[in-house]
């Protein structure tokens, strides 16, 4: 039994939560759905472990679904970047429903609680999908199925403002304008090589960099993705995304979703491409970089005048996806280090901070900044994990925000940037003003004359939020696992090409079916 | 001479000039149109392009459907995009029935599904969004004042 599930492992990453999902749905009741969202979470984090465990000890994992044969059939490929991403969207799911049970039955109608938890599996689902596959058209697929379950959980904010639905409704436009121009680039790709498979198309795209219709199929896919990842300028969907939706959409989203597709766009761009490919390194000079420098001051700069702490919390995930994107932007080894840490540095900071924004909501019913006096006293724990992820932001020595930026200023000073360092380090003194707003408000401002005594967020929020808060502390002084693992990936995107042998499963079966060569003109 | 040249490479490529046209055709309705219901409806036209470029690339010149046929010497068109289409072609339906509804959750809510009108409704509301949690009213704010 346990060598059936250690065999099938990829598969199952997938198939659990997306079976998961009905069962929520039938069981009607909230309290029911959220036992079963929760154990799948838990599942799906174990499982991720155990991927992530094997895949250091043996190398990249190669799962044939339905035992056909990659360049055919479709292929699950675990290697070390996509198990670390599995990692944190499994542990961040793991993470959230506990907090969730309560905020939800705050926010959400009743009647509507089991089929939230439905539309958050097959949110899970979307992600882990695309995290863990290795053919870019199901990539698609699985982009589509997270991304219409987001709509839904960002409108389901509904009940607490009707521009909720609005916000959904632009996420919507947006988000499927992003998909099909990936999906215009895939098909620019598939027509110039005739596959679907990333590894297959690394190989076949090689001596193709001068075709036009490559290059254009390069710029759509990136446009594409730039546009799911909140890239600046093309972000405007986020921050009303994030502001109206449940809290815990928030921390899920804000944790994951742009995470998964800044995976898919380094996947792209140093797998499938790869690194020497011609217009690869023009557009990270001549585009990325820029647009990350401008990400960090403009967004960071808007977050500055925020009156809506949740609000401040998006403007400022825009100027942190700048400092993923200026890492990669870099295409050197301490770079991409930067941005794989970053990666998961930033899902537990906004996690925990969106974590706060969730508790003052449960408590005191509003996020607006001004609506955070006094609570340093009544909501001692909740603030003092806002601080703890607020020092995380800026990016102070003991949290994890200081070994990203010391690995991007590492990283400036390699390619003897001075300008780069010298803007990063500007553009975390502006985060240190909008930190500060709050901070001062909630500790320094009294409560407002006759308003009603808050109490402290209950025990199940508590944890989660402090769980997050402590991992960003513990890795702030002990960074070795993430810089190790970040490490490792940015050496094998770089130097290996992406093309390595792989651990076959199941084992490959010889002569399976002459059909399927007909779909390789 | 240069005429005929020029010629074919307009005439030999009508597929993608169409499926260019589309859309372009889709995407301005998506950005110039304020009414909700019509945005979806640029947005499917757009997404409608891509499928026609998909299928038309799967087109081998001289080849019969790809089912199987009693000679070796048939030419098959490529049935792989043409499957793959199938699957974004359920996307964009799943897509749209989402779209739409969050549109009929609109109108509920605003009265109206025009773009500006909905700007205007929403002009006096704090950034905040109203209270909700336990201790705030958590009354539902269906039924707009548009």
């Amino acid at each position: 039994m346990m060598e059936f599930v250690m065999l099938h492992l990829p598969a199952l990453q997938v198939v659990v939560p997306m079976l998961a999902a009905p069962i929520c749905l039938l069981l009607m009741r909230g309290g029911l759905a959220w036992m079963l969202a929760l154990v799948t979470a838990v599942l799906c984090f174990a499982m991720s472990l155990l991927l992530l465990q094997q895949v250091i000890e043996t190398g990249p994992i190669s799962y044939h679904l339905g035992g056909w044969e990659p360049p055919f059939g479709i292929e699950y490929r675990v290697d070390a970047m996509n198990a670390f991403v599995l990692v944190i969207v499994a542990a961040t799911s793991a993470l959230v429903l506990p907090f969730a049970r309560r905020s939800i039955r705050a926010e959400i109608e009743p009647s509507k609680q089991a089929l939230f938890y439905t539309v958050f599996v097959l949110c899970l689902t979307g992600l882990l999908g695309v995290t863990i596959t290795g053919d870019a058209f199901n990539v698609f697929v699985f982009l589509e199925i997270s991304s219409l379950a987001t709509y839904v959980l960002v409108a389901m904010g509904a009940r607490r403002d009707r521009r909720a639905l609005t916000a959904g409704y632009t996420y919507l436009v947006m988000g499927t304008i992003g998909a099909t121009f990936y999906v215009i680039g895939l098909g620019l790709l598939y027509q110039a090589t005739g596959t679907l498979n990333m590894e297959d198309l690394a190989v076949r795209l090689q001596p193709l960099g001068d075709l036009t219709s490559v290059r254009a199929g390069f710029a759509f896919i990136m446009v594409g993705l730039a546009l799911k990842l909140a890239m600046f300028p093309i972000h405007a969907w986020l921050p009303n995304a994030y502001t109206y939706a449940p809290s815990v959409v928030s921390i899920f989203l804000a944790a994951t979703s742009t995470k998964v597709a800044v995976y898919v766009l380094l996947r792209f761009m140093f797998t499938v491409f790869g690194y020497d490919f011609p217009v690869v390194e023009l557009s990270l000079s001549t585009v990325f970089l820029p647009l990350a420098v401008i990400a960090m001051f403009v967004a960071s700069a808007v977050a500055v005048f925020q009156t809506d702490f949740k609000r401040l919390l998006a403007y400022s995930s825009v100027a942190q996806i700048g400092y993923m994107v200026l890492g990669f932007s870099m295409a050197s080894v301490t770079g991409l280090t930067a941005t794989m840490v970053h990666l998961f540095n930033h899902a537990a900071m906004k996690a925990v901070m969106f974590m706060v924004a969730g508790a003052v909501v449960y408590r005191v019913g509003s996020t607006a900044v001004a609506s955070f006096a006094g609570l340093g006293r009544q909501m001692p724990w909740t603030m003092a994990a806002m601080v703890v992820g607020g020092l995380s932001l800026i990016g102070v020595p003991l949290t994890v925000g200081f070994i990203s930026k010391w690995y991007l200023i590492l990283g400036a000073l390699e390619t003897g940037d001075w300008i780069i360092a010298f803007m990063i380090v500007a553009s975390s003194l502006i985060a240190v003003i909008y930190v500060w707003r709050i901070v001062e408000v909630a500790y320094l401002t009294p409560a407002p004359e006759g308003a009603k005594p808050v109490s402290e967020a209950p025990l199940s929020m508590l944890i989660p939020m402090w769980t997050l808060a402590l991992v960003c502390i513990y890795f702030g002084i002990n960074a070795e696992l993430t810089a190790s693992i970040g490490q490792t990936v940015a050496e094998a995107l770089l130097n290996g090409n992406g093309v390595s042998p792989a651990v076959a499963i199941p084992e490959v079966v010889p002569a399976t079916d002459g059909a399927m060569e007909g779909a390789a003109p | 001479m240069e005429d005929s040249q020029f010629l074919e490479f307009v005439i030999g490529r009508y597929n993608y000039w169409l499926v260019i046209v589309l859309m372009m055709v889709g995407l301005y309705v998506v950005v110039a149109r304020g009414n909700l219901v019509k945005k979806l409806v640029g947005l499917n036209i757009f997404q409608v392009s891509v499928f026609l470029f998909y299928i038309s690339v799967g087109k081998v010149a001289g080849g019969t459907a790809p089912i199987y046929v009693d000679d070796p010497n048939a030419l098959y068109s490529n049935p792989l995009p043409h499957v793959l289409i199938l699957t974004a072609i359920v996307v964009g339906v799943a897509t749209l029935a989402v779209g739409l509804s969050l549109v009929i959750r609109i109108q509920r809510a605003y009265g109206t599904v025009e773009e500006d009108d909905i700007q205007i409704a929403d002009a006096g509301r704090d950034a905040s969004p109203r209270a909700g949690g336990a201790s705030g009213s958590s009354a539902p704010t269906i039924g707009g004042s548009a």
